[in-house]
């Protein structure tokens, strides 16, 4: 399956869904690059399961969810703009945030062009562009903070980032960086089965999103293909924050029977009632805009960005109580 | 080629896989080789999904094609003319040498409805929309022009309109936003990012993610995700239908060389697709701005690689670590960073060529169609007509040159006076009529006895 052709990367086919899902299945039959014999015979361990957690995982994320499992508790998982409001901030934004209570820590990586992002998180990304950030900026961010935080590490990536950068490349990176594992938001399943393999490969998890409009049938394939955990989007539309807790409980409660994986819940998560509500059902709550909102106002009114944002989510943490 | 037309947007059986034609693309996963796709947040997987599955249902739909045809003819205007360019070809031919000077034939779209090829597209999907049971409609735009058509085809059929315009772009092309108004489409602009057409876009997307169980997004050009390139192209190719039985008729054969402009693609689309299979040399003309300077062009054919943009892989304008670059060109249709995928395929087939023209030289093309043709064309298509000028001088007498001209240049007078300066040179104009002169003198020489082929119009 694999291709030193960056560009017939997004080729491949699904290793789980059969061909006969016409619909669905990767068609490669004019590409004959692709299918040529592997360049490296690939390790044992590049075929996970993606059904079930590993039993014994190295991976920071599966060991945080199992322990939280172990003692009945739930998750507070932030996300956090890389590079916002500054550069400098990243890293101390980073560790106040963990020290706060959050379990997993959403790193976005900032992209000129984030569709499913509402106005706050979109002109974070831009302020962070424009200030000079890159990849390879927050991965020197993530490894210089990588030993002092005890949370799990996702970077939100566009997948128009990881193409251009190479799929292989990028996760090494990644990897090498210290992330634990990835969020492709703007990749759906049937264009995700080799970078979900890839990250596999490199030990790290990868999730992929499932929406209110995604049917049961996708949302179960959807599931199966997810490591770590898998992200449900509470809303249609985008990134933003609500007056009102979303309405989570029988999504939650169909998905369990498709996956033993952790469940985490974002979009328009906004207080601390709200990550109550969300996680009655859910094992995590996902809060981006409504922290991204209190860094800004922070930065812009000269007060501290990191310790505005550790208030914040110890404030969210009180929901999980 | 009616059965290759008929097959838009939908692979042939798997029977036939091994021997795939190039008007065989996409595949049933919307790809064109490796270019296409559908990246997408999840949210919108749906809506690709119902459109994908309507799309299919009124290909069979003879009533619905009856319907459209029926509007095409009596409400856009169609069948565009195909107009024999005697006054630029006999300008071409008085600056070349010795049997050279093809002659110059013009697709004239600029006749269309609203003033562009844009309302084929514009109406077909709006049509689409109402089989879907949608009701409401948003749409993209950056000169305005599939704004406009859009706002026209839902003033139309009584489906609520709003429109995504950059903010930029708003000031620049202020009489569009009044027209769209005028129209009943309400216009929402855009002030996040270069705010142009590609903010346009992300700002019609997300609204669309909030909003897909009632609303289509109508894309205006054969770019996004599967399937709007090959639904785009499918409204497009009437273009090409038309051209082709028009050429047959009044060249007596298929044309030489076929030429159009490309920003997303949707012109040259619908154009060179019912004839991709013919053995007719074709070119597309990118916008080559003010120089070959990252952010100073509109090219990513010529000068960019391929990457992912706006839901589909395809060459595109990018950094190095896969941030959007900025484009530019003088002609707001064409100021895109990206293109269709199927242009992209076409590229690395090398079925059809692709060059890009200067703001320059697409301004002089401009004023020189307007002079020795009276017809202004849009400063998008001016890239076409630049290139074709350059490409009649070194072809031979007896060949023919197709142009798609694909839009009409009225929005465009403000732009290419402040291009020119603030002043219409009048030397530049006495130049071209002096030439006419010479022209009709030496033609009058050269054909006395003989008949005169030229000035035929289909």
């Amino acid at each position: 399956m694999s291709s030193n052709d960056e560009a017939s990367d997004m080729m491949n086919e699904s290793t789980d869904a059969p061909v006969e899902v016409t619909t669905d299945a990767i068609d490669r039959e004019h590409e004959p690059s692709v299918v040529a014999p592997p360049e490296a015979a690939e390790p044992e361990a590049a075929a996970p399961c993606a059904t079930e957690p590993p039993v014994v995982s190295e991976n920071r994320i599966d060991r945080v969810f199992a322990g939280l499992r172990a003692e009945g508790k739930r998750a507070l998982m932030p996300f956090v703009c890389a590079d916002h409001p500054s550069p400098a901030s990243t890293v101390s934004v980073i560790e106040a945030v963990d020290a706060a209570g959050a379990s997993v820590i959403e790193i976005g990586i900032p992209f000129s062009d984030p569709i499913a992002d509402g106005p706050v998180i979109a002109a974070a990304m831009h302020e962070a562009l424009v200030a000079g950030s890159t990849p390879e900026s927050v991965f020197e961010s993530v490894r210089s903070v990588r030993d002092r935080v005890q949370a799990g590490l996702v970077a939100m990536v566009s997948v128009s980032i990881v193409q251009r950068i190479g799929e292989e490349t990028f996760i090494r990176r990644a990897a090498s960086a210290g992330f634990d594992g990835f969020i492709f938001p703007d990749c759906p399943l049937d264009e995700a089965s080799d970078l979900s393999r890839r990250a596999a490969d490199a030990g790290l998890t990868s999730t992929l999103l499932i929406s209110t409009t995604t049917s049961a049938e996708r949302a179960e394939r959807i599931a199966k293909a997810c490591t770590g955990f898998v992200y449900l989007v509470t809303r249609a539309g985008i990134t933003g924050e609500q007056a009102d807790a979303p309405d989570i409980g029988a999504r939650v409660t169909k998905l369990r029977e498709w996956t033993d994986l952790p469940i985490a819940c974002g979009f328009g998560i906004s207080t601390a009632d709200h990550v109550r509500a969300v996680v009655e059902y859910a094992d995590a709550a996902i809060v981006g805009s409504a922290l991204v909102r209190r860094v800004n106002e922070a930065a812009a009114s000269g007060r501290d960005a990191s310790a505005a944002a550790g208030a914040f989510v110890r404030e969210l943490a009180g929901g999980l109580e | 080629m009616t059965e290759t037309t008929q097959n838009a947007g939908e692979a042939p059986g798997e029977q036939a896989v091994e021997e795939r034609r190039i008007s065989d693309y996409p595949t049933r996963e919307g790809r064109f080789g490796v270019y296409g796709g559908a990246y997408v947040p999840e949210t919108l997987v749906f809506a690709l999904e119902e459109l994908i599955e309507t799309y299919r249902s009124i290909r069979e739909n003879e009533q619905f094609w009856a319907e459209l045809r029926e509007l095409l003819r009596t409400w856009v205007g169609r069948p565009t003319p195909l107009y024999g360019a005697n006054g630029l070809t006999r300008h071409i031919r008085s600056r070349s040498g010795k049997d050279k000077g093809a002659k110059i034939w013009l697709k004239r779209e600029d006749l269309a409805h609203t003033g562009a090829h844009k309302i084929n597209n514009a109406l077909g999907q709006a049509m689409l929309a109402v089989k879907m049971g949608k009701t409401r409609i948003i749409a993209e735009t950056g000169a305005g022009q599939h704004g406009v058509a859009t706002a026209t085809a839902c003033a139309h059929l009584g489906l609520a309109c709003d429109i995504y315009m950059g903010s930029e772009d708003a000031r620049r092309q202020k009489l569009n936003v009044v027209r769209m108004q005028m129209l009943g489409a309400r216009v929402i602009e855009v002030d996040s990012g270069s705010r142009t057409l590609k903010d346009a876009t992300n700002e019609a997307m997300r609204d669309w993610m909030g909003s897909v169980e009632t609303t289509h997004y109508i894309i205006g050009s054969v770019v996004g995700p599967h399937p709007f390139p090959a639904i785009v192209r499918e409204f497009q190719s009437v273009i090409g239908r038309e051209a082709m039985a028009q050429s047959l008729r009044a060249m007596g054969q298929m044309p030489d060389v076929i030429v159009a402009c490309v920003g997303g693609g949707s012109n040259a689309a619908g154009i060179f697709y019912p004839m991709i299979e013919e053995e007719i040399r074709m070119i597309g003309v990118e916008a080559g701005g003010e120089s070959s300077d990252a952010g100073r062009h509109a090219a990513p054919l010529s000068l960019g690689s391929p990457g992912i943009l706006h839901g589909s892989m395809s060459y595109v304008l990018q950094d190095e670590s896969g941030q959007t670059s900025e484009a530019h060109s003088c002609s707001a249709g064409l100021d895109y960073p990206g293109v269709g995928p199927e242009h992209s395929f076409w590229k690395d087939q090398g079925r059809v060529e692709y060059c890009a023209v200067t703001d320059q030289q697409a301004l002089d093309a401009f004023l020189l169609l307007s002079r020795t043709e009276g017809i202004v064309p849009a400063l998008e298509t001016s890239h076409a007509i630049a290139k074709a000028v350059e490409l009649a001088g070194e072809e031979s007498k007896d060949a023919n040159i197709l142009v798609n001209l694909s839009g009409r240049g009225d929005k465009d007078v403000e732009e290419a006076l402040r291009l020119m300066g603030g002043e219409v040179k009048p030397s530049e104009m006495r130049r071209v009529q002096r030439n006419r002169r010479k022209d009709k003198k030496r033609d009058g020489d050269r054909n006395a006895g003989k008949s005169q082929p030229d000035g035929k119009e289909s």
